[in-house]
């Protein structure tokens, strides 16, 4: 129910929360410990066959003609498909279907796939491929973003959904809020400048995979490591053109995904089709190349912002230029596009905003949605921007974010309604946990400390496909025994959705979170939910979760209290009891309370659902960024620069999140410190670099540099709770918002250090070394090509 | 196809493999033993970490047959040799690294719990820096390792009857004491 129905921030008991609020165990934890999780690779169904894939080795080919007749012919091989056999396409956005499972007439991108091989195991497969001709005509392929801004011709696709595209932009998306012009005649400071963000990726340790199998009664049932059951559902029943009903997809544990499992992926389609052409099963594994060239990872994006602001650091407008670099398809990149500007009204106040956004096309493995969708690029912009700013009007950039805080229960620039805010509290925590007044500005020479902010979505109120259904169900079942099960359509990536959905379970029907069980992912057993993805999990299914649960204990106080012949008010449930609130002595287990209602009522379950409440702008692109509950987050980061290797270590960061309410606070740091983690690595070491040629210059786990547990800094999380009045007990997200700071905040953090802005990143030594050499130009040099001594730059700023 | 004598979890096995198969093969396609996990296939994320001879190795670069004559033991053998050897519930790092949060999404955690045992059959009281360096082959991208170097600290500190540091989001409090009443009671089995 629930955007009709409030439930509240309360407890349902008089005496507080019996399980929300604790650090609890996890509901799978112990099964992935002794290694008994099983995730999709791990299934082996008798008989099943290997797929492998053929992919380009061009970034932009027409294809001529595809000769599998050798690979058919080799021993082993049981089916060799190709474009023509999976013409229909398809894509996450509905708006935007421009994705062949298998590439139809053209490639677009250096491992776009062009064929695949069902085989008796993986060896065979793999000969097999080789074994394929495939005769391609290049084509222009496109590398700069900036060439496929402007040049036509040739078209990386020539139409989506029947309608022509403009050159190679895949979408522009302009919006303008308020007086922009007034906005920077009144300003007293204006800073320009510009910024760039370069590609990074997922990365989850567990590659893609999928598994499917066709029955002779015609049902495909698919195991895919995917954040998106029910649209990966969908998706194969357009390609497959077999009915939505005779699918049924199950989403095994997954291991990681972080937005890199939730467009429907190629193998999906592959397997599902040679298993309904070979009557075997079929598993596909990508390797950790093919998960490189799968992508769908940030995008690119190169931004210019000004920004106005009065001499007391009052900001009057912001106004944002932005290209971003699609790569080869459209994937989420109309709400990319949308994001990329939606998403930075708060948590400051500015009267006016514009912004002017550009996905274009280009031939390189096609971005999407990574942690922070869309809205970590320019968070990165803005806040270095408000660091400019500070320094120009000598302001702790702490006291600048403060001033310009936009409040709770308000409304954006945008026309974005915020309730709780709790971002003045995080950006408390952060100053005292550093010590930042004491040392910010007065550490030695190459020491510092950064701070940014931002804002983040609890889900959004745009379904991926338009239409009037709850965007969470979720279904109880009670059995004799006293346990209940809860069947719920998220997906839990291992950010622990399915633990979520057990405590608030054991909370409101008071049972002891052991005697819940979950049954997630399983779109013949359970109720929709749209996905792990937009950070909507917790807000949306912990929401239906409290709606199911009070159905359920309404049905079971009812019959207790027709049993007791007492009003129903007089009646409690709550730790592993129901009791008579006016005669406490009488009492009886909530087994036979179960046992009561069933025998009183009908078989004993429930239903809930939750839909958002009508929210956005009242404008073409108003609901995308609209939001039901946003996240605030500050963090503060220290780092220690290199002067001589230009090397960026950061020694500590502080997370201050606002997550409403902290379900499981254990779990809630779990996100935080692994968001921070990533953001700070997005800055220092990875690059999603694809070359002059289209190839991808490292796509390994040794030459994509993600953090190990030495390169790791300590990380403090800081809960804060704002209570929000919508959210499950006034829970919001917490697993992308605590990203976006990080990045911000070690370039702030490496000017206080060293009095150098970066903009570009990622910071790599190199780019250190070049803005210090740039900074020392005017300075008297020793010998050695390195100033005698470098003044120290608190004294400017904090003059 | 080769056949290889192979000591796994205590177990004497007798398999038939290709003969390229690395040991990571043979364990998860030949023995169901599923619990080490392949992330790369080249030795970059330590997902596969098995227990050779008590030294944690990569069971994808280590061909099947040369494991033969060695001990094995893999995820699956941690919790059967602590309760043959009385102990309850599973082997204390793995209950807690779950009570301390830090199975996100547990693809990466067989290894890394291998890497962590073996650490501390090695040397019971490792510095931090010390448990960071061990751990460092195991890639992890869901905790930022913060809940993976706490829980490992707070197996240390129960089996030395210190207390453990407090994490930042409970300062003062030792906030797995709950997670530790919940779980163990109920995950004793044998029973």
């Amino acid at each position: 129910m629930a955007a009709r129905d409030n439930h509240g921030i309360d407890a349902p008991w008089k005496g507080g929360f019996q399980v929300i609020g604790k650090a609890h165990r996890k509901s799978d934890g112990l099964a992935k410990a002794t290694g008994q999780a099983i995730y999709a690779d791990d299934l082996q169904l008798p008989g099943m066959l290997h797929a492998k894939i053929l992919r380009s080795p061009y970034a932009h080919a027409e294809i001529r003609s595809i000769d599998a007749s050798k690979a058919l012919a080799l021993e082993g091989v049981h089916a060799v498909i190709t474009g023509a056999d999976l013409p229909i396409q398809y894509g996450v956005i509905p708006w935007t279907p421009d994705e062949n499972a298998l590439a139809l007439h053209k490639v677009r991108f250096i491992g776009d796939e062009v064929a695949a091989v069902a085989a008796v195991d993986e060896d065979t497969a793999n000969a097999a491929v080789k074994l394929i001709e495939v005769e391609y005509e290049l084509l222009h392929a496109y590398q700069d973003p900036a060439e496929a801004l402007v040049r036509t011709e040739p078209q990386v696709h020539e139409e989506i959904r029947g309608k022509a595209v403009k050159g190679n932009i895949s979408k522009r998306v302009e919006l303008q809020f308020g007086d922009l012009k007034a906005a920077f005649e009144e300003a007293d400071a204006v800073v320009e400048d510009e910024y760039f963000f370069h590609g990074t990726t997922h990365t989850p340790i567990e590659p893609h995979c999928a598994v499917a199998q066709f029955t002779p009664d015609g049902v495909l049932t698919l195991w895919s490591a995917t954040q998106i059951t029910h649209y990966v559902q969908r998706a194969l029943s357009r390609v497959l053109e077999h009915p939505e009903s005779q699918i049924r997809v199950v989403q095994p544990c997954l291991g990681g995904a972080f937005g890199g499992k939730s467009d429907p992926f190629s193998l999906e389609f592959i397997v599902s089709k040679l298993a309904m052409i070979t009557d075997r099963p079929v598993k596909c594994l990508w390797t950790r190349e093919e998960v490189f060239y799968a992508h769908r990872g940030r995008h690119p994006m190169r931004m210019h912002y000004r920004t106005g602001a009065t001499k007391d650091g009052r900001l009057t407008g912001v106004d944002a230029k932005i290209l971003i670099d699609g790569g080869s398809y459209s994937s989420f990149g109309l709400v990319t596009t949308y994001y990329s500007g939606q998403l930075l009204t708060g948590p400051y106040d500015f009267p006016s905003y514009r912004f002017d956004s550009t996905r274009v096309f280009t031939n390189k493995p096609p971005c999407g949605p990574k942690r922070g969708h869309g809205s970590v690029q320019p968070r990165f912009a803005f806040e270095v921007q408000l660091d400019q700013l500070a320094q120009k009007l000598a302001l702790d950039p702490i006291e600048l974010r403060r001033r310009n805080f936009q409040g709770e229960n308000t409304k954006t620039v945008n026309g974005q309604r915020v309730t709780s805010n709790g971002f003045l509290s995080c950006l408390d925590a952060v100053e005292e946990a550093s010590t930042w007044k004491a040392r910010r500005g007065k550490l030695p020479f190459g020491r510092g400390l950064g701070v940014a902010g931002s804002m983040y979505i609890s889900g959004t109120n745009y379904p991926v496909y338009p239409n009037d259904m709850p965007q969470a169900g979720i279904q109880l079942k009670v059995d004799r025994s006293g346990l209940v099960t809860v069947f719920t359509g998220g997906n839990d990536i291992g950010q622990g959705s399915n633990s979520m959905v057990r405590y608030i379970v054991a909370e409101e029907l008071g049972l002891d979170p052991y005697d819940v069980r979950v049954v997630a992912a399983d779109t013949d057993l359970c109720p929709v939910d749209l996905g792990a993805y937009s950070s909507r999990v917790t807000f949306m299914v912990g929401n239906a979760t409290i709606d199911a649960c009070r159905k359920l204990r309404e049905t079971v106080v009812a019959a207790v209290a027709a049993e007791w012949e007492v009003p129903a008010a007089q009646v409690w449930m709550g730790l592993g009891e129901v009791f008579d609130v006016e005669q406490r002595d009488r009492r009886i287990s909530t087994r036979e309370a179960f046992h009561l209602a069933e025998a009183r009522s009908d078989t004993l379950g429930a239903t809930g659902s939750y839909n958002t409440p009508k929210l956005g702008g009242d404008y073409r692109g108003g609901t995308i960024g609209a939001s039901p509950a946003y996240s605030f987050t500050a963090h503060v980061v220290e780092v220690d620069v290199d002067t001589e290797t230009g090397r960026i270590t950061v020694s500590d960061c502080w997370v201050a999140h606002d997550c409403g309410r902290a379900l499981n606070p254990m779990l809630v740091a779990g996100q935080m410190e692994g968001s921070a983690y990533m953001g700070i690595a997005e800055a220092l070491m990875e690059e999603h670099d694809i070359n002059r040629f289209g190839l991808h210059q490292g796509p390994s786990l040794l030459d994509y540099r993600i953090p190990t547990s030495i390169d790791t800094p300590e990380l403090h999380a800081l809960i804060v709770e704002s209570l929000d009045p919508e959210g499950p007990y006034g829970a919001k997200e917490a697993g992308e918002g605590p990203l976006h700071p990080s990045i911000p905040a070690i370039s702030n953090a490496v000017f206080d250090a060293v009095g150098i802005r970066l903009t570009h990143l990622p910071f790599t030594p190199g780019k250190v070394l070049k803005a210090l050499d740039e900074q020392d130009t005017a300075a008297p040099r020793t010998a050695g090509g390195r100033p005698a001594s470098r003044p120290h730059v608190a004294e400017e700023h904090n003059a | 196809m080769r056949v290889l004598h192979l000591q796994i979890n205590g177990d004497a096995v007798e398999v038939a493999a290709p003969e390229h198969w690395t040991l990571l093969e043979v364990l998860r396609y030949t023995l169901g033993l599923t619990g080490s996990k392949q992330g790369c296939d080249k030795g970059d994320c330590g997902a596969c970490t098995v227990l050779v001879d008590g030294r944690p190795m990569l069971s994808c670069l280590m061909l099947g047959a040369l494991a033969e004559g060695r001990e094995i033991t893999t995820i699956e053998g941690l919790m059967p040799a602590w309760r043959q050897a009385g102990g309850e519930g599973a082997d204390p790092v793995q209950e807690a690294f779950d009570r301390c949060g830090a199975l996100q999404c547990g693809f990466c955690q067989p290894g890394m719990l291998l890497s962590a045992r073996a650490l501390l059959n090695e040397k019971p009281c490792p510095s931090r820096a010390e448990i960071r360096d061990a751990l460092a082959g195991n890639l992890c991208r869901c905790t930022g390792y913060t809940q993976i170097v706490q829980a490992v600290e707070l197996s240390i500190a129960e089996a030395t009857g210190a207390e453990p540091e407090s994490p930042a989001w409970a300062p003062g409090e030792n906030p797995w004491k709950e997670a530790e009443r919940a779980g163990l009671a109920r995950g004793k089995g044998k029973g």
